[in-house]
């Protein structure tokens, strides 16, 4: 019973990070959780053991004595049961399951919030491989005007304080517009991508160029949803970021704006192929539910790894390692759309 | 012809190269009626040449019967020096009676200390080869069924799994319901329970316990949780119930403290009268009223008293209550004397500062400094969100603290915040 769980735990699945909650200890409540949820079925059946003993010979004259080869019930092998009336199963080597390999993907710091991707058993595999891929992220950022922070967030060490009623839709939006354009040009140059061939031209056009190794935080498409000074709120898609460069651009654009601005909230909204539907809440981190997550997402994790880590169609080896692209990249080098959904 | 114990030689009775169980020990344990015959030996088959026979003797000569060495497992040494005295009168019959070879069973000896080391003798190379002799001479059927060889159990386990099978008294405490897995992790109390005899030891103790309250059911939890008891005194445990009761708790509330706090009865006197004392001038409650918060939270007695004095502390200066408030939440729930200072911190600057709840209707519910502050917060964003956060009693559609914090979610959602539980999930993918 033990192991029909735990052959159906192995895989992705996606967890919604609450603000506030380390992830590492996001990552030890969910293991727990899957240990309670495996050790509360019901144990195997008990290990027979043979042992012969000594007893008189069936059909006998004589009181002869002879071994006998019974099976009983082996005592050793047993987690522990209550009821008194198996007398059989004994309490003697603990649990059943003691530990279990869960990874983390890419990580959210404590004050981020977010889809996280999760790997359990066989799965963390596969999270190298969601890491090679080098899949875009998608981000909403809260920021506040007219205020200026050591670490940029809200919460931090008042540095400068300014007046921020000059700031427009417009002037956010031009500044926007440079960022993006800057960040395109640099997507192209870490891609390492010979741009005079004809399969750099074709894959330019789709949009599909991105960088398949390290590179510093690269921005593919930024756009303001919502703004009412001093509030408002960006949607980010970049790659290789951390959750700090994405406040310092937050500072870094108020800036431009010639007042200073603070970020509220960085919540993820998208991590690869994985989106907010499929993340699980904090209520749902049990075993029956990571099992479905793993179930639902399975196909969809082959699919995409596949596609994303096969080599290009019919185009030559190129110098570069591995490019390739992905489907759920941005369409349209403006960022109006979101990456293209499923 | 058959080898039989009286055959082998003597001077066996006196060698001893290892510690061992008592034999008489064993025979109450290991129920092999049939004679066991030196079959230590047949664990090592290939017996070559004479001058190997030393270390194979030293090997497996403790199959002999006639072991005179009391035994001991392996780190107490203090248990030992109790032990040894305790079983050396009886290894003296033992060399007499034959029979008890047929329940010895060889196989378990376990390391630990040496004793009497002054009676090794080494063997005689002469009488090897006459011990020699004994062992190749043909035995009939009958004998050869007797023989009785299982694997030798290791002289030293970090586990009791390897013992379960051969001990009557693990396994009696297994049926208990004792959790071995727990207390195999705390070698003292595991060797203790392996060398202790259930019909002598274990037995008074579950009585004792059954006495002061404790039922069948919950002994195994108990034990497990407190295996140091085994090494009390029974009167100083009957002393200690006798003086909890003269301190006016009933018989009922002393088995529901020893079943809450397994540790309770391991303290002497004068350490649970002082802690009662403790109480009773700090929390500054009537009598009975101290007593029903022993009684409802025993582990207030048995853990330690800093974080209670920081905690009241906290709450009468960080936190900005008055004494006959604080009396108040505490008699409500005990456990905001034992809780975490940097939680009731965060929780209580959470609720005054943002929620904007005063300290009087904070005094009314306790219950808020008891649950997780995540929930809290997720609660009263949603309510935030919908424009339903009203916590002032005059005002209308006014939401009290118990209501917003004790109740499960689908309840909290229909009644409180009149929305689905898909809004609530919505809206905590936002946060």
């Amino acid at each position: 019973m033990g192991s029909a769980g735990l052959s159906r735990l192995h895989g992705l699945f996606a967890v919604y990070k609450p603000p506030g909650l380390k992830w590492k200890h996001l990552r030890d409540t969910v293991e727990l959780q899957l240990l309670k949820g495996l050790n509360a079925r019901k144990p195997p059946a008990p290990k027979q053991r043979v042992r012969f003993l000594l007893g008189p010979m069936e059909g006998s004259e004589e009181k002869e004595l002879t071994l006998t080869a019974t099976s009983v019930p082996s005592f050793i092998n047993h987690p522990l049961v209550e009821k008194m009336d198996l007398v059989c199963f004994f309490p003697v080597c603990g649990p059943a399951f003691a530990h279990l390999k869960v990874g983390v993907g890419h990580r959210l710091d404590a004050q981020a919030s977010g889809v996280l991707v999760l790997g359990v058993g066989h799965g963390c595999r596969l999270l190298t491989d969601m890491y090679n891929a080098h899949l875009t992220k998608d981000y909403t950022v809260r920021g506040l005007l007219g205020k200026a922070t050591d670490d940029f967030r809200e919460d931090g060490r008042l540095v400068e304080k300014t007046t921020y009623d000059h700031v427009t839709r417009e002037k956010l939006d031009r500044i926007l517009a440079v960022i993006q354009g800057s960040h395109q040009k640099a997507l192209v140059m870490y891609s390492n991508l010979d741009l005079k061939t004809q399969e750099a031209y074709e894959m330019a056009v789709r949009g599909l160029i991105r960088p398949m190794n390290k590179s510093p935080m690269l921005i593919t498409g930024i756009r303001c949803l919502y703004f009412a000074p001093p509030e408002f709120l960006l949607e980010v898609q970049c790659m290789h970021e951390t959750q700090k460069e994405l406040r310092k651009l937050v500072h870094e654009i108020g800036l431009e704006l010639k007042t200073t601005a603070v970020c509220t909230q960085v919540r993820r909204t998208r991590d690869g192929f994985f989106t907010l539907d499929s993340a699980l809440l904090r209520t749902q981190w049990d075993l029956t539910n990571i099992q479905d997550a793993i179930r639902a997402a399975t196909p969809q994790v082959a699919a995409e790894l596949e596609k994303s880590l096969s080599p290009g169609l019919d185009t030559k080896q190129l110098p570069s390692p591995g490019w390739s692209w992905d489907s759920q990249g941005p369409s349209s080098t403006l960022g109006l759309e979101r990456g293209a959904g499923q | 012809m058959a080898l039989s114990a009286q055959q082998i030689p003597r001077w066996f009775n006196s060698v001893k190269l290892r510690s061992l169980i008592n034999a008489a020990q064993l025979t109450k344990r290991f129920t092999r009626p049939a004679r066991t015959l030196l079959h230590g030996f047949s664990a090592q088959p290939q017996i070559s040449s004479d001058n190997c026979f030393l270390q194979w003797g030293f090997k497996t000569y403790r199959t002999s019967s006639l072991w005179n060495s009391s035994q001991s497992t392996s780190s107490s040494s203090q248990e030992n020096n109790s032990a040894q005295s305790s079983l050396l009168p009886s290894m003296n019959e033992q060399s007499q009676k034959t029979q008890n070879i047929s329940s010895f069973d060889s196989e378990l000896f376990l390391e630990g200390n040496i004793l009497c080391q002054e009676r090794k003798r080494i063997i005689p190379v002469l009488l090897m080869n006459f011990y020699h002799a004994f062992i190749l001479l043909p035995i009939s059927e009958e004998e050869a069924i007797q023989i009785i060889a299982d694997p030798p159990l290791p002289p030293a386990s970090f586990t009791l799994r390897d013992y379960v099978d051969h001990s009557e008294t693990l396994q009696k405490l297994v049926l208990l319901g004792v959790d071995l897995s727990k207390i195999e992790k705390h070698p003292e109390a595991a060797n203790l329970l392996l060398r202790l005899d259930f019909e002598k030891d274990i037995k008074q103790m579950l009585l004792f316990l059954k006495d002061v309250g404790i039922e069948d059911n919950q002994l195994g939890a108990f034990l497990t949780k407190n295996h140091a008891i085994f090494s009390e005194d029974l009167e100083n445990l009957k002393t200690r119930v006798a003086y909890l009761h003269s301190k006016n708790f009933s018989k009922a509330d002393v088995a529901q403290m020893v079943r809450k706090a397994p540790f309770l009865l391991n303290f002497s006197v004068e350490r649970l009268d002082n802690r009662l004392g403790f109480f009773q001038k700090e929390l500054e409650l009537s009598v009975k009223k101290t007593r029903d918060l022993v009684v409802r939270l025993p582990r207030l007695l048995t853990g330690s008293l800093e974080p209670v004095k920081e905690n009241m502390k906290v709450y009468r200066l960080e936190l900005g209550f008055k004494h006959n408030e604080i009396q108040h939440m505490i008699t409500r729930i005990p456990k905001m004397l034992t809780a975490n200072k940097m939680k009731l911190t965060e929780t209580f600057d959470f609720v005054h500062n943002v929620m904007s709840i005063p300290h009087h209707i904070i005094v009314k519910f306790p219950q808020v400094f008891n649950t997780r502050l995540f929930k809290v917060k997720e609660r009263h964003l949603f309510l935030t969100y919908l424009g339903r956060a009203q916590y002032d009693p005059a005002k209308p559609n006014y939401i009290s603290l118990d209501k917003l914090v004790s109740i499960p979610d689908e309840i909290f959602c229909e009644e409180i915040a009149k929305a689905s539980v898909q809004d609530f999930e919505k809206f905590l993918k936002t946060l």
